[in-house]
């Protein structure tokens, strides 16, 4: 095992400093190519045809005046589109795709927006347009499930998803304050900027497939598509060079890639499709519903004597998805018994999948607001009452943190924020016609890390270039690749070339679970001293630089080597020895330290909501948060990722639902003005502090990654505090204008 | 989308020659591209008419404001007149849209504008208005944002604009210019009930041209606010919203205009609120009188039952607001 305690980034220079993104000037110029604007010579366009009823059958396509159309090329559909295979949708293999049914499968229509043709055209407007002169004939059928909250329904138990510790439910039993509440927690749609976009070719004779997709994970889809195409993982690649982000519905592929790879082979041409808003938002992803009973024991003193947590999720017909509610219960609180179950129930919905912190985000809702029922309950301040029942190692598999400053966390923001200022009673804080209500809740996100590999040439022009398989979803992974390349070499930021994104670079990870950066900069840094080693042999070999010295008495600095007496750069090292470049390859994964420390970041939020009773207003007026991720790669961007989770929090709080119809199932508010998110209006003043503790135990670089965890807890602080204000318990979200008026 | 010809008009006279029954007139397009583009609405032909001289706002000699079809709704929301004679309409079109969409849009396509209803914008979905006969699915589907006055067993549409209910307060009358010539028509009986005929939606005849809007006379010395209730802060239409312009005469009310969106199927004046108002004193009391005066006649559906709460609240904190700045001498300030 490493030690990674002497990590070469102690002390660092550019690694933890504040890093103007390097591909900035791309996104500004518009010289940063996203999918959906890319172009392939003799390219034709695709627009779906999606279903208008959620449960039945498509009995006819009528397309005679589609194909007059002017412009289109064919159209695909059941009975016309080629014989695949399913990906076997395994995570240990790297094949799970969003949604295991391929396009037109069958005739059954399972949800609203299922795609039953695809049309090709010459162009996008024709293709569009040729579309809904599609006429589709349907049986619809009775029995939609409209949703799990629409249902008493059950669902069937996961018996993998649970987990139990004691005897939460004697504990539970014999317990001096108990709390035993349900929350139940409307779907959500991702609402990511860039939409769902493939653009697929075939080349070489159609024995090579190269499809450029806006997604979080190049390899996944290669091997997904390498499975469905029966074709060799050699002979497919998968590009995406810059993501108008994911928030997790681009993990995994969606049928649309598959229908327009095998549009692209049935006419013989590049084929792009870019989802539209409604299609993307029906067919391609969403955070499921979730209904969550939660029941805290505890004694007087406030300490807990049993956690049990209940949760069950949607998924959809044609896909098995757990969003797994109950995943950060076991090691949120010390607490001898506790237990988590998850059940799933399908849903006539398109199939549902990670969104932001899945399943913990719910859960931590659920959790952090019966935790605050339970202060309400003991007459305890709610701060106090998680200090009292702080987890100092993690207890659900003993082993001790990695390193854990929740404390700080609490007592840091709750300082910046004025907490000593809230009067506990209810609706006391008053500022004209408004109410204020102070709330609170905790936040956490685990810590995780995958194998990864990496590739760095130093170049005989003085350029550096770094290369790694993983993609850049708009958070700044180009940047701290960079980063780590200018720490390791001292070379300057402007002279480094990143390249992420193609499966024709070495493997790289998801771009999901916040482990990215903790995976991807070790390999990076592997790969950094594994050129350093190829040019300090350069260096002392025959006609080098430093000809006849000891390659260990060289050091990288400022862009070369140097013996301590002479710096040569590493341009002159390699024109000297007659070379245009050397390589490095590099790769890390986790170890040992898995089974020795438990890795997990943990935080606080403290929110200000302003409610004005007598016209039915809440507005969140201010987010104090501090968060301990380890160390920030780059801070700005890491606190970018908190403030942005914070919004996102504030829609899951007081506005975000997909509206499905009560009758039959189909949604209703697929487009941005109906599903309503927050607008800048709604964003508070937001204030984040990032503690910075590295964590050398988790990798070198002492970075936990950043991109879920400022979404946890938001809610529930939202829905605190307005209990606070109102001494109205909100157990639904989101909160809306009509849970307001009912309760008043 | 389906192909249409496309020509500009050149004067305000050709253009209502100029077109078809099944043409239509684009000016901002804000509402227009994106129905064509939802395949609900499919005109043969568009008939731009961005370049007639209808962009002035002007007195007229009777003291009414008169705003030409095309003066965008920033460039009416901004301007000097509007904002101090008529407070209560620039704030309306302020808490409307974005600043975006406001710069496209103009007053004639505003007062044109659709519903929002989801149903009749998705061509899958029954809608007596967009398809005559095929059935109502917003009446027993999702209708959290359908209307709850004026709404009718075809429809229960709302009429979604914010400017609309503000004209609705101050009162107004349309310049139509068509084939038969012009003509005048009072603000409040442009936009039609539902009824039977939902798809019927305006006064206006097949070619006509909405010309000029003027204004009635400012009240004076008057208070007036503009309050929109919806869930998030910004660029969202109004789950309830309320124009209220009232003039004080000591602590009694002298003259009241109340007016509301997000609730009925047309801007909705309210003439017996305002009876209710007159000669009162100006306090919560009576508000909350005018308030279930003007709510008298509201019809829930499943899922909309809480905009009469809401209205009602609406309308109790405009008028509180309105008599406040009444107060102030009818100075105006922030806006809703
Ligand atoms: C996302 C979104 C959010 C919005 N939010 C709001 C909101 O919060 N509040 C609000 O009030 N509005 C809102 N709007 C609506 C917006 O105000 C209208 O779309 C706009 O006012 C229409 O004006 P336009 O000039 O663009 O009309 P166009 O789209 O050009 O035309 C609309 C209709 O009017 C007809 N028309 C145009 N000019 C004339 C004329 N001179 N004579 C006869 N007929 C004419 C056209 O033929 C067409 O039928 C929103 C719109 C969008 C897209």
């Amino acid at each position: 095992m490493n030690d990674l305690t002497q990590s070469a980034f102690a002390k660092p220079r550019v690694v933890g400093q504040r890093t103007p993104r390097i591909d900035g000037e791309y996104k500004l110029t518009g010289r940063a190519g996203y999918t959906g604007e890319l172009l392939a010579e003799g390219m034709r366009y695709g627009y779906p045809v999606p279903a208008t009823i959620a449960n039945g059958v498509l009995e006819s396509l009528e397309l005679d005046d589609a194909l007059a159309m002017p412009g289109v090329v064919d159209i695909l559909h059941h009975g016309h589109f080629e014989s695949l295979h399913r990906s076997p949708n395994s995570m240990a293999h790297g094949d799970m795709v969003s949604e295991v049914r391929l396009p037109f499968e069958d005739e059954r229509i399972y949800y609203h927006g299922q795609y039953v043709a695809l049309v090709v055209a010459e162009t996008f407007e024709q293709a569009r347009a040729a579309a809904q002169r599609v006429v589709a004939r349907y049986r619809e059928d009775d029995g939609a499930v409209v949703g799990l909250l629409h249902t008493d329904t059950q669902g069937e138990l996961q018996e993998s998803a649970g987990t139990s510790r004691g005897d939460p439910e004697a504990a539970f039993g014999g317990a001096e304050v108990k709390i035993d509440s349900t929350y139940q927690i409307a779907a959500e749609s991702h609402l990511q900027m860039e939409m769902h976009a493939t653009l697929a070719e075939w080349r070489d004779d159609g024995k090579r497939l190269v499809v450029h997709e806006s997604t979080q994970g190049v390899f996944f889809q290669r091997n997904a598509m390498a499975r469905i195409f029966g074709i060799a993982q050699e002979n497919l690649e998968v590009i995406s060079h810059y993501i108008g982000s994911g928030f997790g519905n681009k993990l995994f592929m969606w049928p649309h890639a598959v229908a327009t790879a095998v549009a692209a082979r049935m006419v013989g041409r590049p084929v792009k499709v870019v989802l539209p808003r409604q299609q993307d938002m029906t067919g391609g992803g969403n955070r499921p519903a979730s209904r969550q009973r939660v029941r805290l024991g505890a004694d007087r003193s406030g300490k807990l004597t049993s956690v049990i947590h209940d949760s069950t999720t949607e998924t959809s017909w044609v896909h098995q998805y757990v969003d797994a509610c109950g995943s950060a219960t076991p090691s949120f609180y010390a607490c001898d018994n506790v237990s988590t179950s998850q059940r799933v129930l399908e849903v006539n919905h398109g199939t549902p999948c990670p969104m932001r912190a899945p399943g913990e985000v719910s859960g931590i809702f659920a959790l952090e607001t019966a935790m605050d029922e339970l202060a309400v309950e003991l007459g305890m301040d709610p701060v106090a009452l998680r200090q009292k029942n702080n987890a100092e190692q993690d207890p659900a598999s003993g082993l001790p943190w990695s390193s854990k400053h929740l404390d700080e966390c609490l007592t840091s923001a709750a300082r910046r924020f004025g907490w000593d200022k809230r009067d506990p009673a209810i609706g006391s804080m008053r500022d004209g016609d408004e109410i204020i209500g102070y709330g609170m809740a905790s936040c956490t996100w685990s810590a995780g890390r995958q194998p990864c590999e990496a590739r760095v040439e130093l170049r005989a022009d003085g350029s550096l270039f770094a290369a790694c398989g993983t993609q850049d979803i708009g958070t700044g992974t180009y940047t701290i690749v960079a980063q780590a390349v200018a720490e390791l070499t001292g070379t300057d930021l402007s002279r480094i070339e990143v390249k992420l994104g193609e499966t024709s670079l070495p493997a790289g990870p998801l771009s999901g679970g916040s482990m990215a950066t903790a995976t991807v900069l070790p390999a990076v840094a592997a790969a950094v001293r594994d050129a350093l080693d190829a040019i300090k042999e350069v260096a002392v070999g025959s006609g080098g630089a430093f000809e006849g010295s000891d390659a260990d008495s060289l050091s990288a600095e400022a862009g070369g080597l140097t013996d301590g007496k002479r710096r040569v750069s590493f341009a002159e090292i390699l024109e000297t020895s007659k070379l245009s470049s050397v390589n490095g390859k590099g790769s890390a994964a986790p170890g040992d330290e898995r089974s020795e420390y438990s890795f997990r970041s943990f935080g606080a939020h403290f929110v200000e909501i302003r409610i004005d009773p007598e016209i039915s207003r809440v507005r969140v007026a201010r987010v104090v948060s501090t968060i301990d991720i380890g160390r920030a790669i780059n801070p700005p961007t890491a606190r970018n990722q908190v403030e942005g989770g914070i919004v996102m929090g504030l829609g899951m709080g007081l506005l975000e639902k997909l509206d499905y119809d009560p009758r039959d199932a189909r949604l209703i508010n697929a487009n941005v003005a109906d599903y309503i998110v927050p607008t800048h209006a709604d964003a508070p003043e937001i204030d984040v502090e990032l503690l910075d503790y590295p964590d050398f135990k988790h990798n070198e670089f002492g970075g936990r990654g950043v991109g879920e965890i400022g979404l946890t807890g938001v809610a529930p602080a939202i829905a605190n505090a307005i209990y606070h204000a109102t001494g109205k318990r909100y157990r639904d979200l989101p909160i809306t204008i009509e849970a307001l008026l009912a309760s008043s | 989308m389906r192909t249409f010809a496309y020509s500009r008009a050149d004067s305000v006279e050709h253009a209502a020659h100029q077109t078809t029954p099944t043409a239509a007139f684009v000016a901002g397009g804000t509402t227009l591209l994106d129905l064509v583009k939802l395949d609900v609405m499919r005109p043969s032909e568009l008939v731009d008419i961005n370049t007639l001289p209808l962009k002035n706002v002007e007195w007229l000699d009777d003291g009414r404001l008169q705003i030409g079809a095309l003066v965008t709704n920033t460039d009416l929301a901004h301007h000097p007149e509007v904002k101090q004679h008529y407070p209560v309409l620039s704030q309306a079109l302020l808490a409307g849209a974005s600043t975006q969409l406001r710069n496209m849009a103009t007053t004639a396509g505003n007062v044109m504008q659709r519903t929002r209803c989801p149903y009749y914008r998705d061509p899958a979905a029954a809608c007596n208005r967009r398809e005559p006969g095929s059935g109502c699915d917003a009446r027993h589907g999702l209708n959290r944002l359908n209307a709850v006055l004026g709404g009718s067993d075809a429809c229960v549409a709302v009429h979604p604009s914010d400017m609309c209910v503000a004209m609705a307060a101050i009162g107004a009358t349309l310049t139509l210019s068509g084939p038969q010539g012009e003509r005048e028509v009072a603000f409040q009986d442009f936009h039609r009930l539902p009824g039977d005929t939902p798809h019927i939606e305006h006064d206006l005849a097949d070619g006509e041209l909405i010309t000029a809007i003027t204004l009635d006379p400012p009240l004076a010395p008057a208070g007036s606010y503009y309050l929109k209730l919806r869930d998030r802060a910004s660029y969202e239409f109004a789950l309830a919203s309320t124009a209220a312009q009232l003039s004080l005469d000591g602590e009694m009310i002298g003259e009241a205009r109340v007016a509301l969106g997000g609730v009925g199927t047309k801007p909705w004046r309210c003439p017996e609120a305002e009876a209710a108002l007159v000669g009162q004193p100006a306090e919560m009391a009576t508000f909350e009188r005018a308030a279930d005066i003007a709510l008298g006649g509201a019809t829930p559906l499943e899922h909309n039952a809480f905009k009469i709460p809401l209205a009602r609240q609406s309308i109790i904190r405009a008028l509180r607001e309105a008599t406040r700045l009444a107060r102030q001498g009818g100075k105006q300030e922030g806006l809703a």
